[in-house]
C-alpha cells in the first residue's frame, strides 16, 4: 500500500468513535479507517481504553437464566461479513447494495453516482478521467473527499488512494485528476456545492451535486 | 474498597439507572492475569469454538456490560438483551478478533460500543472492513505479550488517576456516547499502545503481500 498522507481530522475521528457523525462523513471515515492503518491504531487504541475501563467496572448481576439463552442462541446462523472490492471498500460496497457504480455523466467525462443525500448531508462517488478538473467549487460546510483509485491534486496537495481531503467553507479548490488511471473518490458534505461556472450552477439541482 | 468514591452525577443516575446494585462503582481486582486469560480464552472460541471457553467470558463480561449500559441509561430489561446481542456478535465474530491488535476486553468494548452507537442512531453508523483472516499466519507471541503488557500498564496508569478523572473518563466511554466529549487525561499510554496495534496492523498487510501481490 502506498503511504497514506492526508488523514481524518482528529475532531473528525472523534465524533465517528462517538457516533455522532452524520451517514455521509461516517461512510467516508469507515472507508479510509480500512485502507489507513494509522488512523485504525488510533481507534482501535481508544478500544483499548474502553476495555481496560470495562474490566474494573462492578457488575450488574444478570437474570437468571441468561446463561442458558445465550447457550441457546450460540447455533443460529452466523451473520456474513461484508467484504469489499480492489477500489472499493467494504463499507463503500455496502453504499453500492454490491453493485458496480451507476454512473450518470456530468459532461467533460466526469461521472458520479449519488449513494446518499439527505438534510445531514449527501455522499456521491466521482470519476474524473486523468488530466480532468472538477470545476472550482467553494463549500457551504465540510467536505471530505477519500481517493479510492488514481490520484488528484490541487492547491492542498496530491491526493492518492487512501488520502482523505478536507475543506471548510470558504475554501475554494479546483481538483485535477492525476496522470494514469482516472480518478475515482467518495465525497461528503454537509451542504449542497456552490459552483462558480455558470453552467455547472444551473445543472446543480439537475445533478444534485 | 469502603472509601471508594461515589460517581460524580450519581444523583442523576440513580433517576434513570435504579437496577444499578450499590456499592463503590469501580471495584479492586486482580487484573494482571485477567488479561491473559481472557485473550486465551477467546482465541479458543474463534480457533475451537470452544463453549466452556466463551461461559466464562459471558460470566466475567456478561455483568459488566449490562452495567455499562445501564450506566449509559439503559433499562433493566434492554440492558439485559443487548448484552445477549453483544456476547453473541462475540461468539460469531470471534474469527476477526486479533490479540496482536486488542486485548480480550477491548475487543468486546468496541462490539458493545458500536451496538449502542446503533440503537441510538437513525442509520447505523458504518464501520470499516474486517481485517482479513489469514490462517497461514502464525502468530507472534512477543507481540501479543507485549500488547497485554501495554494494557496492564494502561490499568495501572487508570488506577492511579484522581478520581473524577477516572470519572470523566468513564462518563465519556461509557455514558451518552454522541453528547460526550471525549477529553485524554494527560499521562495514559495511549501512545504506546498505538503504536503497538500497528504493528499488528503492518504485519497482517504484510502477509497479505506475500500470499496476494
Amino acid at each position: 500500500m502506498s503511504q497514506i498522507r492526508h488523514h481524518i481530522p482528529d475532531d473528525v475521528l472523534e465524533a465517528y468513535h462517538a457516533g455522532s457523525l452524520p451517514h455521509a462523513f461516517g461512510v467516508v471515515v469507515a472507508a479510509h479507517l480500512s485502507l489507513c492503518d494509522a488512523c485504525r491504531a488510533w481507534a482501535e487504541s481508544r478500544d483499548m481504553m474502553g476495555g481496560a475501563l470495562l474490566r474494573e467496572l462492578a457488575g450488574a448481576a444478570l437474570h437468571e437464566g441468561a446463561r442458558a439463552r445465550i447457550l441457546a442462541a450460540m447455533d443460529g446462523p452466523v451473520p456474513a461479513v461484508p467484504r469489499g472490492s480492489a477500489v472499493f471498500p467494504a463499507p463503500v460496497m455496502a453504499c453500492l447494495g454490491g453493485q458496480p457504480p451507476r454512473w450518470r455523466m456530468l459532461g467533460g467525462g466526469i461521472r458520479q453516482q449519488i449513494l446518499a443525500a439527505d438534510a445531514e448531508g449527501s455522499l456521491r462517488l466521482l470519476y474524473i478521467p486523468p488530466g480532468k478538473a472538477v470545476p472550482e467549487h467553494g463549500h457551504g460546510g465540510l467536505e471530505l473527499t477519500l481517493v479510492l483509485q488514481g490520484s488528484f491534486s490541487d492547491n492542498a496537495g496530491a491526493f492518492h488512494r487512501g488520502d482523505v481531503e478536507t475543506a471548510h467553507d470558504a475554501i475554494d479548490h479546483q481538483p485535477v485528476a492525476g496522470p494514469g488511471m482516472p480518478c475515482i473518490c467518495l465525497a461528503a458534505t454537509d451542504a449542497p456545492l456552490r459552483f462558480h461556472a455558470f453552467l455547472p450552477r444551473l445543472l446543480q439541482p439537475l445533478f444534485r451535486i | 474498597m469502603e472509601t471508594a468514591i461515589a460517581p460524580a452525577g450519581s444523583v442523576h443516575k440513580i433517576e434513570t439507572a435504579p437496577a444499578l446494585p450499590a456499592g463503590p462503582e469501580r471495584v479492586e481486582q486482580p487484573v494482571r492475569d485477567d488479561i491473559a486469560e481472557q485473550t486465551r480464552d477467546l482465541i479458543a472460541v474463534r480457533d475451537q469454538r470452544d463453549r466452556a471457553a466463551f461461559g466464562r467470558l459471558f460470566d466475567y463480561f456478561g455483568p459488566r456490560l449490562k452495567y455499562m449500559l445501564i450506566r449509559g441509561g439503559m433499562r433493566d430489561g434492554s440492558a439485559e438483551d443487548v448484552v445477549q446481542e453483544v456476547m453473541l456478535s462475540v461468539w460469531h465474530k470471534a474469527a476477526q478478533f486479533d490479540p496482536h491488535r486488542a486485548d480480550a476486553a477491548a475487543w468486546i468494548y468496541g462490539i458493545a460500543r458500536n451496538r449502542r452507537i446503533d440503537m441510538m442512531r437513525r442509520r447505523p453508523l458504518a464501520q470499516p472492513e474486517a481485517m482479513p483472516e489469514l490462517d497461514s499466519l502464525e502468530p507472534d507471541a512477543m507481540q501479543i505479550l507485549a500488547l497485554q503488557e501495554e494494557a496492564r500498564h494502561l490499568s495501572e496508569a487508570l488506577s492511579r488517576l484522581a478520581p473524577e478523572q477516572a470519572e470523566a473518563l468513564r462518563a465519556a466511554y461509557f455514558d451518552d456516547i454522541p453528547h460526550s466529549r471525549i477529553s485524554e487525561v494527560t499521562g495514559l499510554p495511549l501512545g504506546t499502545i498505538k503504536s503497538r496495534i500497528r504493528l499488528g496492523l503492518d504485519r497482517l498487510r504484510h502477509e497479505l503481500r506475500r500470499i496476494a501481490p
